[in-house]
């Protein structure tokens, strides 16, 4: 069944509830816990070979040619393979593939999984070969012979808009406005998004502020490299195992690149060990496959730390400028935003949602934003949790604390007084359903942590306060009844954080059971119908909406059952707690375990099932509050004391939105003041391993407080909005302004790491 | 082809023997040749510890040791820590203390975890996040962590008297 009427349940999104709201463990913990649960990398299967890939060593470089022969010929080498060996399909290189939060063109997607005529960062995939041993393959690439005609390159979205810059597609033609044009330039596509008028704004205002900032390139980090094995049968069917967040995008992105019909591929998703929206792109899966149809073999390919930092995709850098107006009395007048983003080497960054959130914690009512997509010499971005909001909140959260100072107001006062709220217009068009902006605000500022006492010198507290606009997405599950009266529930949702049990835990309440009679198991891509990727804080929000739904069919199907059984009108039973009982005749009851018992006998089997694209979910909103203290000597920023406060709508397991939101909190102190990709001249990543890219450990982070607010969201049946995400969009301008606060002086760039403090520390005369 | 080297050692109290070619590393041979694959890669040069495993009492990120290097040697992985169908109290700590997100880590975690409160039955936050700290965990941003190896000392305590 699919839902055909919507209607807003705003009654279920304040009631206690028996399940949903509690902590139960999660289903697939044990295996987690022994190192039972099988991840990419730990397939294996009879007759396995392993590939490794070739990457380009310069960052723009036209391929004169490729000899493989050398490799082919190498003792325990069973096959190699370029983009010549790829089929060119009569589809359009132009023509969309659908990847999650982001999407990409079927000719820039092959040049992305093998390069074709040109190699547009360090990094990217020339060739590969497979061989018996792991090591015997990693060898022979030495052995391929590639003649590369270097070309100059360029890495910053203000360099590669340049007139002179080097261009990097040759048939790649601005989007101005919403008009394809004539010029052949770096930037993919300009946009803007205006409201009210922005002059008479600015004139309004009696303080304007103006700053310009950079944020560098910065990778997910998830623990566990991108890996693939595949196998290309003798009948032309192919099988993918592998980690990632979005098993359907994969597959389709696999057939696309491989000129397969969907059907030809199943994909069976392995336990995926993080991914933060980086495991989104096949990579390696299509270079896997057409290595098994050339040997015969099962072929898997894992990339080192370095070829996942170089050859994957980070969210990019960006180039902002702020401009922001405010009256005495603290009334935001008029917002500026200049955003230019770095798509890597092929377009598609995420400026179009920096663009949608940048302002969208405000109701500002003069805006002009305007969004520049541009190709550098770098790897193609991928999404990164909140992709693009934090870098365009790290540079207004700082002008807003700015207006504060200068105005005299408390800078959550300040935010409260222009919070947006339900029925406040975005800029970019939309209109906010029921948000909990103001709810978020209000937290903060009661919250212990916000009043207490800060003593001591150089130290400083800042605030920041984030959106982040959630997605939902196609979602399908069935569930089957056991004839125990147990429950087992295939959904297509990778889970990456515990959503088995988030998900599980919304059909028993459905029910009245116990979670643990559920058993929930994510299925390969031929068992359970399309569901879109674990992006976009989607899957408790969207595949939980389809188990609710699915438990009311096993409901009203076991309902129905019980009606044949008594020869009573469905109308007159119930199913609560677990058990059918009559309105009308209390001698009528029956445990639902008993009746599941009786079913193959009574009619047949009991499956519910149910498919659907929710409606938008209504954005989320997160605050940081953080105290930290400055070393003026060497500029090392100590976080003494984080607190996160995030709107979950309807916290359906509260530990596991505790976690999203402490994991992203700390993924925005290391995006804050540690991480980035440290770039030589030539466009060479210089910090390729864990070591140099220095994300925290657990000796550089206290212990992160949060405050799980609840404004339900008024589509999603318990009130849920989705939580993976905005938790890491606000730490970093947090910590900016509290460095103000603790040395005064304004950081314009993230990482905000001991030299970059050192230097403006210097420039203020320090 | 290097030639391999017969390798005799004990995994988890039992006797284990196993080829391999001098450049394999024990992670490798533990994963690819034994077939206990709950010991994760997820650097190959020690700075994650998704790897670690206890090599003679003390803990090692098993990518920096070579599979030779192990002769004669004891070794507990991830797969040894819990005793039979019974989970450690650090693995039962994780579970109720949801210490795990996508779960890569952990292995890594809890074998370090335990050999701590061996060492240290009444460790400090400060103590627990510097022996930790050559754990990378990207999920959790190590809270529910810290408080898991805090809860399971309290119940190991508590075992003991």
């Amino acid at each position: 069944m699919a839902i055909k009427n919507y209607e807003p349940n705003m009654v279920l999104a304040t009631t206690e509830y028996e399940v949903v709201g509690t902590r139960p463990v999660r289903h697939d913990g044990t295996d987690k816990v022994t190192g039972r649960a099988q991840y990419g990398a730990d397939f294996t299967s009879t007759g396995l070979i392993f590939g490794a890939v070739l990457r380009s060593p310069h960052a723009h470089a036209r391929i004169r040619s490729i000899d493989v022969s050398k490799a082919e010929a190498q003792p325990g080498v069973l096959a190699a393979v370029t983009a010549k060996d790829f089929p060119r399909s009569d589809a359009s290189p132009d023509e969309y593939v659908q990847l999650g939060e982001l999407n990409t063109r079927l000719g820039y997607l092959r040049d992305n999984i093998l390069a074709s005529d040109k190699t547009l960062y360090k990094g990217q995939p020339v060739a590969a070969v497979a061989a018996a041993n792991a090591h015997v393959a990693h060898e022979a690439l030495a052995l391929i012979e590639v003649d590369y005609e270097v070309l100059p390159s360029v890495l910053t979205a203000p360099d590669g808009m340049k007139d002179d810059a080097p261009i990097l597609h040759d048939h790649l033609k601005t989007e101005e406005l919403g008009e394809l044009t004539d010029r052949v330039s770096n930037v993919a596509q300009h946009f803007q998004h205006v409201l009210g008028n922005l002059e008479e704004g600015l004139a309004e205002a009696d303080v304007v502020i103006e700053r310009e900032f950079d944020t560098a390139t910065v990778h997910q980090g998830y623990i566990e490299p991108h890996n693939a094995t595949a196998f290309w049968n003798k009948d032309g069917k192919v099988t993918i195992w592998c980690s990632t967040q979005g098993p359907f995008e994969v597959r389709d992105a696999s057939a696309a690149s491989l000129n397969l019909d969907i059907a030809d591929i199943k994909l069976v998703p392995m336990e995926i060990g993080g991914g933060f929206g980086g495991k989104f792109e096949p990579y390696g899966a299509p270079v896997a496959a057409m290595l098994s149809k050339k040997t015969g073999h099962t072929v898997k390919i894992i990339m080192s730390r370095a070829e996942d930092l170089q050859g994957t995709g980070p969210t990019p850098g960006s180039n902002l400028r702020i401009k922001m107006g405010a009256t005495r009395d603290g009334k935001i007048t008029a917002a500026q935003a200049h955003l230019a983003f770095e798509a890597g080497a092929f377009p598609g960054s995420p400026v179009g949602a920096a663009a949608m959130t940048v302002f969208a914690a405000y109701d500002v009512p003069n805006v002009v934003i305007d969004g520049y997509d541009v190709v550098v010499n770098k790897p193609k971005s991928g999404a990164y949790r909140a992709p693009g909001a934090t870098q365009a909140a790290f540079g207004v959260e700082t002008v807003i604390d700015e207006i504060a100072e200068k105005l005299g107001h408390d800078p959550i006062e300040l935010r409260l007084m222009n919070a947006a709220k339900e029925g406040t217009r975005r800029a970019d068009g939309p209109i906010n359903p029921k948000i909990g902006c103001v709810e978020v605000l209000e937290a903060m500022r009661d919250h212990p942590h916000y009043n207490a006492p800060l003593e001591g010198p150089n130290r400083g507290r800042g605030v920041a306060v984030g959106f982040w606009i959630n997605g939902a997405g196609a979602s399908a599950c069935t569930i089957m009844v056991n004839p125990d009266g147990s429950l087992t529930l295939s959904e297509g949702s990778a889970d990456i954080g515990g959503t088995r049990t988030s998900v599980a835990m919304q059909a028993a309440e459905v029910l009245g059971i116990p979670v643990e009679k559920i058993n929930p198991q994510v299925v390969d891509t031929d068992s359970v119908g399309y569901t879109s990727g674990t992006g976009g804080s989607s899957v408790t929000f969207k595949a939980g909406w389809t188990a609710y739904e699915a438990a009311n069919d096993i409901k009203r199907q076991m309902i129905d059952r019980a009606s044949k059984i008594w020869e009573v009108e469905p109308d007159t039973l119930d199913l609560q707690a677990g058990e059918i009982t009559s309105k009308v005749d209390s001698e009528l009851r029956m445990s639902f375990a008993e009746l599941a018992g009786q079913l193959n006998d009574t009619g047949g089997p009991v499956v519910g099932s149910c498919s659907l694209t929710p409606p938008a979910i209504g954005g989320a909103y997160a605050g940081s509050i953080v105290d930290v203290e400055v070393d003026p000597e060497t500029g090392k920023v100590t976080v003494l004391r984080f607190t996160c406060v995030q709107d979950a709508g309807k916290a359906i397991h509260p530990s596991y939105v505790e976690g999203q939101m402490q994991g992203g909190s700390v993924q925005g102190i290391g995006w804050g003041l540690n991480e980035e990709y440290f770039m030589n001249e030539a466009g060479g990543m210089m910090n390729s391993s864990l070591l140099d890219y220095r994300m925290p450990v657990s000796l550089d982070v206290p212990m992160i407080d949060t405050v799980i607010v609840e404004v339900p969201s008024a589509t999603h049946p318990y009130g849920a909005r989705g939580v993976g995400e905005v938790n890491i969009v606000t730490p970093p301008a947090a910590i900016a302004n509290g460095i103000y606060r603790a040395v005064n002086i304004r950081m314009e760039k993230l990482p905000m790491n001991p030299g970059a403090v050192v230097e403006a520390v210097w420039k203020n005369g320090g | 082809m290097p030639a391999k080297t017969y390798v005799q050692t004990t995994i988890n109290g039992e006797h284990v023997d196993f080829l391999c070619e001098p450049r394999q590393s024990l992670l490798e041979c533990l994963r690819d040749v034994i077939g206990l694959t709950g010991s994760k890669e997820g650097c190959n040069d020690g700075n994650c510890g998704a790897c670690t495993v206890v090599l003679d009492g003390r803990i090692v990120t098993s990518c920096l040791v070579l599979g030779v290097e192990v002769e004669g040697r004891e070794i507990t992985t991830i797969e040894g820590v819990a005793c039979g169908s019974t989970l450690h109290p650090v693995q039962t700590a994780f579970l109720e203390n949801a210490a795990l997100q996508c779960g890569i880590c952990t292995p890594g975690f809890i074998v370090a975890s335990k050999v701590l409160l061996e060492q240290n039955p009444d460790p400090t936050e400060h103590e627990i996040r510097f022996w930790l700290a050559n754990n990378l965990c990207r999920c959790t941003g190590y809270d529910k962590i810290v408080r898991a190896v805090q809860d399971a000392a309290v119940k190991m305590r508590e075992a003991e008297v």
